[in-house]
């Protein structure tokens, strides 16, 4: 068991799994790993449950159903298989600032909240327009040599590093 | 959809969440440490997934045990996309996968403030769609080809340049110490 309790695997022994994980979701589940359309589909659901009658007639909820699918489940897993692995190596921690942003930005996690639910609403709406995230085309795509995959991937990286130096002048070290 | 369905997806989700994190790949720090060129945890993690999975998926459908599920896309939706993605990957510091992770690690900002944010970002999406986005989907559509179809080259010959590109890639970080 001693290989569980450890905090930090090498990134290449993690990787490679995720390879291989992905082998098995293409045999079994007939499908790549993806995660961002949980999310649409989740937002879906929430505004039928405040009564959103609008949803139904929206073009994208005919294409992406705002229900329950492997995706979402498939995302439910991650929070439940990371909660297994800090817990295991004793990494669980409550934490609401992180510390390159306490850095240049201070303690208030009313302004850390802000910054992320902004981040959040760039996320969803990038993800959805360029049709996938980090693991569906970052991971997947890739994998899957598509043009997709490795255009979105790499303006992914072009935003996030002109923006994290735009945040963070200085390069995170004050 | 099918029980058993479910039950495989719920397992390969617990057992990526429990790669994220033994990875790195739930913190904050990792992420933005990535897009800041300080901690190069990220692009290992990304990389050795992509060339393992590579290797293993062309060779399943070689004896057509799998087949490839492409993504089709356009320039224009695909830059323009991941560019907007990318302002949200640093400011949030997770994505969509990881921020689960994050909320099983529990990382208070990813749970509150980022799963929210992501779904609004998602239905102001839906809401603008198709009209808004049609010239950008027209702009540069490859459709769902791949890079050996556009190149009229064997996969293979693709995945070699890809492994080759990789390996060294990583012995130059690792000889550099980052």
């Amino acid at each position: 068991m001693g290989l569980f309790t450890h905090v930090r695997w090498s990134p290449y022994l993690a990787g490679s799994l995720i390879g291989i994980l992905s082998w098995f979701t293409f045999i079994f589940l007939k499908k790549p790993i993806g995660c961002s359309t949980a999310f649409a589909r989740t937002a879906g659901i929430i505004g039928k449950l405040f009564g959103n009658k609008k949803i139904d007639q929206m073009e994208y909820f005919k294409q992406f159903e705002p229900k329950v699918d492997w995706e979402i489940v498939f995302v439910i897993g991650i929070v439940i298989g990371s909660f297994i692995s800090a817990l295991l190596s004793g990494d669980l921690e409550i934490m609401s600032v992180p510390v390159t942003w306490e850095r240049y930005y201070g303690g208030s996690f009313i302004l850390r909240l802000i910054a992320a639910a902004a981040g959040g609403v760039f996320l969803g709406f990038g993800a959805r327009m360029a049709g996938g995230c980090t693991s569906g085309h970052g991971i997947s795509g890739a994998m899957q040599l598509t043009i997709s995959g490795w255009i979105s991937a790499i303006f992914f990286f072009i935003g996030g590093i002109i923006t994290a130096h735009i945040i963070f002048p200085g390069g995170g070290i004050l | 959809m099918k029980r058993k369905n479910l039950v495989i997806s719920l397992i390969s989700g617990i057992i990526f969440g429990f790669l994220l994190h033994k990875g790195g790949a739930t913190k904050y720090d990792v992420i933005v440490g990535q897009l800041l060129f300080t901690d190069n945890t990220v692009i290992k993690i990304m990389l050795s997934a992509v060339v393992t999975g590579s290797v293993g998926i062309y060779f399943l459908k070689e004896f057509k045990i799998v087949k490839l599920y492409p993504k089709s896309g356009s320039f224009g939706l695909n830059s323009v996309g991941g560019l907007i993605f990318g302002v949200g990957f640093a400011l949030l510091g997770y994505c969509p996968g990881t921020i689960a992770g994050a909320v099983g690690n529990g990382y208070l900002d990813a749970a509150i403030g980022g799963v929210a944010g992501i779904m609004l970002g998602s239905y102001f999406y839906a809401g603008l769609y198709p009209k808004a986005f049609k010239k950008l989907s027209e702009f540069g559509n490859y459709g769902s080809r791949t890079i050996p179809e556009l190149l009229k080259v064997n996969p293979w010959v693709i995945i070699f340049a890809l492994v080759c590109f990789t390996i060294s890639l990583f012995m130059i970080l690792e000889v550099s110490g980052a």
